[in-house]
């Protein structure tokens, strides 16, 4: 690989190549965003029921501990190309190897969130009378919601950092500027860091926020008032 | 000359598995085990693990810094989530103007992102010794630095090694990436079976097993070690 010389000039011309850029670099971040919005969108719906149940009935722990293990000592390159090997290349070996990479935290955290419910909490619920699926509903899951909401946090963020990877299997996305150095030089390779960087951070910033929203009032932290009632 | 099959690297032979991609070739494996899968496994091993040795040492002594002179454990949690945010196979390109191809590059951002890791669990677990038992460590007359070794030291130890799991099965999955740049270690194996027209299936697969094989190992160990230094806890 061939690689430029770099000084405190190139992280002035990166900037420069994202302002020369917008509309570029923002097609690629959009694209990119459409392979991390999807895969943790199947990552979701497929792992966060079944964390859900494992938690509710307090059964295979181990398989949930065990998946995150696993889920993270798998590489994202490894995922990337034996998915390769099996769905050819482009979006959706892609989307899978990412989806299975956001399932690790996404499990652990629902299965966690809901088995941590105080089980004196889930006995006063079961004692007025609350039918199982009306415990789930109404008790654990509103108590699990920062938990889930952490996990869905960490895997959207591991998806989109990982995302400029996908870019050599046919990826896309700001990755196919970042691994290409030879056409968009050094420059255009921090740049389009810099701008994976604000896209997590981005992600990040937005799932806190729905995350308050999402949660209810009585376990938001810091509307907690000591000197109340 | 004109290939019948897709190129393979180090083919040799080249049995009729390995001219056709078949799913899966244990000759190629028992053939290459000492030239290619062999040496990149112990690349691997090394790069992955002097990373996270020196970022241990400097966690730890960043920890007992931040555990003596509080306040500045809050910022650096953040510090972690946004270190995450940098994409690893940017931060190697981004470092071979400075380092080279060479070790030195691969080392610096698994050092830091095992960093990030192990802080503040290490700082976590520092600081759980309950209240009440430092007061009682006092009232019976140990000195400050025995408090340290005797108290909290002990009690800090799930947290350490819960610490060292996550950021020694991070690292060696990061360091797959490293291979972008030069090729060192396993992930160098799965680049070069990519980058064919056809990707050689054997290849990714057996050193894919390999990385994994290795983090479950390491994952596996540290268990081990909790068991024997701290006996009381459980999973």
């Amino acid at each position: 690989m061939i690689a430029d010389v770099a000084n405190a000039h190139t992280f002035v011309e990166a900037f420069r190549f994202i302002a020369d850029n917008p509309g570029f670099l923002l097609r690629k971040a959009l694209e990119q965003l459409e392979l991390a919005g999807a895969a943790l969108g199947v990552a979701t719906v497929i792992v966060l029921p079944v964390g859900v149940l494992l938690g509710h009935f307090h059964r295979f722990s181990t398989l949930a501990i065990g998946g995150s293990i696993i889920g993270r000592a798998l590489p994202s390159i490894v995922l990337i190309g034996v998915f390769l090997t099996v769905l050819g290349i482009g979006f959706v070996n892609n989307m899978v190897a990412l989806a299975v990479l956001a399932s690790g935290p996404i499990l652990v955290n629902s299965y966690d969130g809901v088995a941590g419910v105080a089980p004196e909490v889930v006995e006063a619920a079961r004692g007025t009378g609350m039918a199982q699926r009306q415990v789930l509903a109404r008790v654990e899951l509103p108590l699990a919601t920062p938990l889930i909401f952490t996990g869905l946090r960490i895997a959207a963020v591991t998806v989109v950092a990982t995302a400029p990877i996908a870019a050599i299997a046919g990826g896309g996305g700001l990755g196919d500027i970042i691994v290409n150095q030879a056409s968009y030089r050094l420059s255009g390779v921090i740049g389009a860091s810099f701008c994976v960087m604000a896209l997590s951070a981005g992600v990040w910033l937005a799932l806190a926020a729905l995350q308050r929203g999402v949660t209810p009032r009585g376990l938001r932290v810091n509307t907690v008032n000591e000197a109340g009632t | 000359m004109v290939a019948a099959g897709p190129v393979i690297p180090n083919f040799g032979k080249g049995s009729t598995c390995v001219t056709g991609n078949h799913v899966f070739c244990w000759g190629w494996v028992q053939q290459h085990w000492h030239d290619t899968l062999e040496p990149k496994l112990v690349e691997h091993v090394e790069l992955s693990l002097v990373a996270v040795a020196i970022g241990f040492v400097l966690a730890f002594a960043l920890a007992i810094f931040a555990h003596r002179v509080r306040g500045v454990s809050q910022p650096l949690g953040v510090v972690a989530a946004l270190v995450y945010t940098i994409p690893s196979i940017a931060i190697f390109q981004i470092l071979i103007p400075f380092f080279g191809i060479s070790d030195t590059t691969i080392a610096i951002p698994l050092t830091g992102y095992s960093l990030v890791i192990l802080y503040p669990n290490i700082l976590t677990g520092l600081q759980s010794a309950p209240p009440d038992v430092l007061e009682a460590a006092r009232g019976m007359g140990l000195e400050p630095r025995d408090v340290f070794r005797r108290i909290e030291l002990p009690l800090a130890v799930p947290a350490i090694i819960a610490g060292l799991r996550i950021a020694v099965v991070s690292t060696i999955s990061i360091a797959t990436i490293a291979a972008f740049i030069g090729g060192r270690g396993l992930g160098g194996p799965i680049f070069d079976a990519l980058q064919l027209p056809t990707p050689f299936k054997t290849e990714i697969y057996s050193a894919g097993f390999l990385v994994v094989a290795f983090a479950l190992v390491c994952d596996l160990t540290l268990v081990a070690v909790r068991r024997v230094l701290v006996p009381w806890t459980r999973a």
